[in-house]
């Protein structure tokens, strides 16, 4: 035992290897020799509890594996956490969940709890009723969703379908799963959406001189015969400048929860040089309008006057309206909006003034047929509402 | 050599990142540990440095850090003041050449532990410009041509707050340990460490409270380890008994930042007073 490894030899390993592979997590193999090297040092000195704190240390690499992992790791070692009968069945369902989506603590406390009594009753109940797989929704057992039942969702007072508890033994803490909350495979979180719009800034030299500019420094000493002349030059910073406009109401309300993430999102990103929001229904024209109750308007010409060109425009909207609204006259949807420039020239000044724009569409890519989307698609550069899509915008911001 | 570490008296060390400490410096890799603020990351470098009795040389990552500036910085102003006066050899780049934190500690003879902190307030490519010196522990100093390879490889500590993630290539390099909030017992023991004098009874009511505080669902900002540990001392030199905890919360400000937590506890004292 000296090596660490069992007597049921290595392929013991190797096969927990596969295990884990298949399970989803991202092991590499050079991350596994490491593990292996670990085991051969005897570092784990035949402790299971031990193993188990190499295996995670070696092979895991993010916190939000933390819950599969453990997980994997309980199942092999122990063989089935799974109760009997048909929750084995149930575990099947649960094994590939769908994007759950996720509760503001609000949301969260709005939910019923449920006393643990009142919860198994109704668990027992809903497994009755229940003939099928289940995704997503609030009653059924399932993945995703609020139901109290299933795993991968929320509901602050749920009952976990498989897993245990207990002492301190590997398997048994392995199996308590501690580390669920920090899972983030199910949904698209502000904070992902954070990390995607850090990567859009342009670093730029502005504002007060306080850093040696050696190379200006040099120059100007050489200039001087010799005589030092430091020069300062102010420290790198982002110097980007972003506006965000977002199609409120009407066909995009189903996608209200998705787009007010995006938005604090945004906002949070305190690394912007400035960012500014405002608001428009459907498509824009003389006017934007600072509150999503469209009474506080502004004009285009100004927000143009103000913003200037190195200014990233992002859209965020699905672009989904009847054509006329667009390449109409006076065609805006809201009476008063009384545009004498059709919609399709409004983007266009927008698109020609601002260097760099994009269009996030929460309407998937399969549907942009629609001729009101391709109009726009032909103005601005166009991505889903996805973090890949993000990404891809973000990228054509840069 | 000591190549068990189990914390010491005054850092306490769950058995994951014991193993985790003990693999990073039986394979010389790098251990980056990750964390909600307060879990004493920055902490368990100086555990760790004073267990092993090595300096620790820490650098303290900041949004315009430079890879290179962990390994050195050339002077270049300094030389071309200096050769003003000529009272130095400006000839000799090496003494304008500074080193920093893990350029000294690959130069030095005795090996030591380095602390790369909050490595994620740095730009997205600095762990990636890292990954060739962390892997061979040596760096060339353009400048003179100079190679420096570590003598004894360092045990390399990289913290990170979760800011930004890290890119997968220099992750697979590193070993890597996330620091959970810890449980009430554990707690209890690293409370004990810092206050080692004060009534139980109160350590115990002051963490059921703190539990109690930081298990609210609307909480924004979880009050963290760090600052139960000056709550507690503030409740100790305060003066307050333990009963007084059933029902309020002294030195609240200690606890609770924001204004909406406030708020969010004045409503469920209420609830809990009914």
């Amino acid at each position: 035992m000296a090596t660490g490894i069992s007597e049921r030899g290595e392929p013991l390993f190797l096969e927990f290897f596969y295990f884990l592979r298949k399970q989803g997590l991202p092991v590499t193999a050079r991350e596994w020799l490491v593990f292996v090297e670990a085991l051969a040092k005897g570092l784990c000195a035949a402790d299971l509890y031990r193993f188990y704190a190499i295996a995670r240390a070696t092979l895991i690499k993010s916190e939000k594996h933390y819950d599969l992992f453990d997980q994997c790791f309980a199942h092999y070692f122990a063989g089935a956490t799974a109760p009997h009968g048909f929750a084995k069945a149930l575990d099947e369902w649960l094994k590939t969940p769908i994007p759950a989506p996720q509760l503001s603590p609000e949301e969260m406390a709005m939910l019923e709890k449920h006393s643990l009594e009142e919860l198994k009753e109704m668990f027992e109940e809903r497994l009755k009723e229940q003939n099928e797989r289940h995704d997503g929704g609030n009653r059924w057992i399932g993945t995703g969703g609020t139901s109290p039942f299933g795993h991968g969702g929320q509901n602050p007072a749920g009952i976990r379908v498989g897993g245990g508890g207990g002492g301190r033994t590997a398997v048994q803490v392995a199996a308590k799963r501690r580390f669920k909350d920090y899972r983030n495979d199910l949904v698209l979180d502000t904070r992902q959406i954070g990390m995607a719009l850090r990567r859009l800034r342009r670093l730029g030299r502005d504002g007060v001189a306080s850093e040696v500019d050696i190379d200006q420094t040099i120059d100007a000493t050489a200039r001087n015969a010799g005589d030092i002349e430091v020069v300062l030059a102010p420290p790198r910073e982002n110097r980007l400048k972003v506006l965000l406009l977002m199609d409120v109401g009407g066909s995009m309300d189903p996608f209200a929860f998705l787009v007010s993430r995006l938005f604090s999102a945004a906002h949070k990103a305190s690394h912007f040089r400035e960012f500014h929001s405002f608001y428009f229904h459907n498509c824009v024209y003389d006017h934007v309008y600072r509150d999503a109750r469209l009474h506080d308007r502004m004009s285009s010409d100004e927000l143009m006057r103000w913003l200037q060109p190195e200014t990233r425009l992002i859209f965020v909207g699905d672009a989904h309206m009847a054509p006329y609204e667009l390449t109409a006259p006076y065609g805006a949807i809201d009476y008063w909006q009384q545009n004498e420039s059709t919609g399709r020239d409004w983007l266009k000044r927008y698109a020609s003034h601002f260097r760099k724009s994009a269009w996030l569409n929460p309407i998937g890519q399969r549907y942009w047929r629609h001729p009101s989307i391709s109009i726009i698609k032909d103005i601005f550069p166009m991505y889903e509402l996805t973090l890949e899509g993000l990404e891809d915008a973000i990228r054509e911001l840069g | 050599m000591f190549t068990n570490f189990t914390g010491t008296d005054d850092y306490i060390a769950s058995v994951e990142l014991q193993e985790a400490v003990n693999v990073a410096l039986a394979l010389e890799r790098p251990l980056i540990v990750k964390g909600e603020p307060g879990t004493g990351k920055t902490l368990l470098a100086e555990a760790i440095a004073k267990g092993l009795n090595q300096p620790l040389h820490t650098w303290h990552v900041k949004s315009t850090s430079r890879a290179m500036d962990g390994l050195y910085i050339y002077d270049a102003v300094q030389r071309l003041q200096d050769s003003r006066f000529g009272d130095k050899d400006v000839g000799d780049i090496r003494q304008y050449i500074r080193f920093g934190a893990l350029g000294t500690a690959f130069r030095a003879e005795a090996s030591s532990v380095v602390l790369i902190d909050e490595i994620d307030k740095a730009d997205l490519e600095f762990p990636n410009d890292l990954l060739h010196e962390l892997d061979r522990m040596s760096f060339t100093v353009n400048e003179t041509g100079d190679v420096h390879t570590a003598k004894s490889r360092p045990l390399v500590l990289i913290t990170s707050n979760n800011e930004k993630e890290l890119p997968d290539a220099f992750l697979r390099r590193c070993i890597f340990h996330f620091i959970a909030f810890p449980e009430q017992d554990l707690m209890a023991r690293i409370v004990r460490v810092h206050h080692p004098n004060v009534r139980e009874a109160l350590v115990q009511e002051a963490i059921a409270r703190f539990y109690w505080l930081r298990n609210l669902p609307d909480l924004r900002k979880a009050p963290s380890t760090s600052e139960l540990i000056d709550w507690i001392g503030a409740l100790v030199k305060g003066g307050v008994k333990e009963s007084e905890l059933a029902d309020r919360v002294p030195y609240l400000g200690t606890l609770i930042k924001k204004e909406q937590d406030l708020e969010t506890l004045a409503r469920f004292q209420k609830r809990r007073g009914r």
